[in-house]
């Protein structure tokens, strides 16, 4: 039981990073590798913070700064030098890892003071007392408040985003993505939307990290490895979760719950035996599977189609 | 007002692509008039229409608008004064975005995209009227994503839209050539329309001589980068489909005849 919420807690903080990687790679439609940088970036500028005595709020904001200064570099070098997106995100993500690890200090900085989480925790271990019974099991009660901060944080970051998606900026931004030619000759530079597009994009990306971090008290250089393949079989499998929507609300949606059952995936498969170190072999194959499977099996129905007697 | 003074461009100079697409154009359109543009294929008509929307930098010469010199401005900077519609009917609209908010960015063509949102304070009721006039019933379609509309559905809609905040400058670059007849005759009356409630000064450049005849009040024929042919006023009003066609084999005639010199010079000096 325990397990299951410290798994669904998690899953929840990599909901702000499938947000993040749902609005490069679906809103924008550009493959930016940046998040493998800016993820640990916002964990590193978090646990640097902390360990110099910021409050956890600031220290969280400015980590999420970072990941959208990021995100812009990106963004600005993709755009104003016509660089292909996937190699400036490339440039980027390798740049950042010497920037993590000047802010850290070393590779691996824990995290002793209180988080973000910090009141959550101690609030629900008093009002609940050390342990709470859920469904006859016994559960640590600070993990219900941890469950409940992630709950309320992607909550809020994921109402936000589809407001935002929804004014007249964030309409430009999805034209931007959908049809570039058509919003440059309604007055407004794709070139400015996109490095906008991709700060938000990493600063969501860098939210999560610094929340990660947090939440396993440690920060990491090597911890971005692979987050844009798990973002991505997020917003995926939240995709097939939800089906064709039209409705950004629901697109969302999807990316948070794809993200959550992901989590619980990956940790039922541990569970099952799987090694840990497979995990990133199996994440890449399931999300390949994800991405040319339908299109696949459609293929072959067709074939097949073709070929039956009439 | 809409000036083009001494405009050349060439694309891919110094190479064995080279092709002088402007060559020295000069043309001055009055406010509110409607100019059919035409000629042969590679003629310069379409880059025109690009110089003017700024699609590229000018090798030479200058435009200006309503004494505006916007030669250097970029592209997104000039939409605010110049309306357009393209060739490929989905090129005007955003697909995954619904028929009012398609409306809605085009409402705020050249202005800076704020917080606000969206659709607060949308004119639905003036766009469902707008919509209407168009006769395909998209009235009743405002949230539906516009990607599930047809081409000639799309197209109406970016006329509209080109026209919603009333430009200075109206481009239309073959609106018609990729829809089907009965979409075309659709878009060409709502174009006829539009453009007579307008004050824009309206630049259209068709492959249809039946357009050309009938359409505006004056033509300009583009051939090898020049102007070949600028008639206005009766002249224009008497102006048959007939002569267009005849006018037509006559710049083709000139083209085959310079490119057979062209073999014949080269096959001797080979």
């Amino acid at each position: 039981m325990s397990l299951l919420i410290a798994t669904l807690a998690i899953g929840l903080v990599f909901g702000v990073l499938a947000l993040g990687i749902y609005l490069s790679f679906r809103v924008y439609q550009l493959p930016d590798i940046t998040a493998d940088g800016s993820f640990p970036l916002g964990a590193a500028i978090t646990a640097r913070l902390l360990r110099d005595g910021v409050d956890p709020v600031t220290a969280t904001i400015v980590g999420m700064a970072g990941g959208a200064l990021a995100g812009a570099i990106t963004g600005a070098i993709h755009v104003h030098f016509k660089v292909n997106a996937l190699l400036s995100g490339i440039l980027v993500m390798t740049a950042l890892y010497s920037v993590n690890l000047r802010i850290m200090g070393a590779s691996n900085v824990p995290i002793q003071a209180n988080t973000i989480f910090t009141p959550f925790e101690q609030g629900a271990t008093a009002w609940l007392g050390q342990e709470t019974s859920i469904l006859g099991r016994s559960v640590p009660s600070s993990d219900l408040g941890l469950l409940l901060a992630t709950t309320i944080v992607v909550g809020v970051a994921g109402i936000l985003l589809v407001l935002f998606l929804k004014t007249e900026l964030g309409a430009a931004m999805r034209a931007t993505g959908d049809n570039a030619r058509m919003l440059r000759a309604l007055g407004t530079s794709t070139d400015r939307m996109t490095i906008l597009g991709l700060a938000l994009s990493n600063a969501l990306v860098a939210l999560s990290g610094s929340l990660f971090a947090q939440m396993q008290s440690f920060a990491d250089a090597q911890m971005g490895i692979g987050v844009i393949v798990l973002g991505l079989a997020s917003v995926i499998l939240g995709q097939s979760l939800i089906g064709p929507v039209r409705s950004i609300a629901l697109a969302v949606i999807g990316a948070v719950m794809g993200a959550v059952l992901f989590r619980l995936l990956v940790a039922i498969a541990i569970r099952m035996g799987l090694d840990a170190n497979d995990l990133k072999l199996v994440t890449a194959v399931v999300v390949l599977a994800a991405i040319v499977g339908p299109t696949w099996l459609k293929s072959i129905g067709r074939k097949r189609g073709k070929h039956a007697p009439a | 007002m809409l000036r083009l003074d001494s405009v050349c461009k060439t694309f891919n100079p110094g190479t064995a692509n080279e092709v002088r697409a402007l060559a020295n154009v000069t043309i001055q359109l009055a406010p509110g008039s409607f100019t059919v543009v035409i000629g042969t294929n590679g003629s310069g008509k379409s880059t025109l229409q690009g110089a003017i929307s700024g699609a590229f930098d000018l090798d030479r010469g200058s435009i200006t608008v309503d004494d505006t010199n916007i030669t250097r401005w970029p592209e997104h900077r000039r939409a605010h004064l110049i309306g357009r519609v393209f060739q490929d009917p989905f090129a005007g609209t955003a697909p995954g975005l619904t028929v009012a908010e398609n409306l809605a960015l085009a409402s705020k063509r050249g202005k800076w995209r704020t917080l606000a949102p969206l659709l607060r304070g949308a004119r639905r009721g003036e766009w469902k009227d707008l919509l209407a006039q168009i006769g395909l019933g998209l009235e009743n379609r405002l949230d539906d994503p516009i990607g599930l509309l047809s081409g000639g559905q799309r197209q109406s809609i970016t006329l509209l839209m080109a026209t919603l905040t009333s430009p200075k400058v109206l481009l239309l670059d073959e609106h018609t050539a990729a829809l089907d007849p009965r979409s075309a005759e659709l878009v060409i009356s709502l174009t006829t329309r539009l453009v007579a409630h307008s004050s824009a000064t309206t630049v259209m450049v068709t492959h249809s001589m039946q357009q050309a005849a009938t359409l505006g009040d004056r033509l300009i024929a583009m051939h090898r980068g020049k102007v070949y042919l600028d008639v206005s006023g009766v002249e224009k009003q008497h102006l048959t489909e007939s002569e267009l066609l005849a006018l037509f084999s006559q710049m083709r005639r000139d083209d085959r005849f310079d490119d057979d010199a062209c073999a014949l010079v080269s096959a001797q000096y080979r």
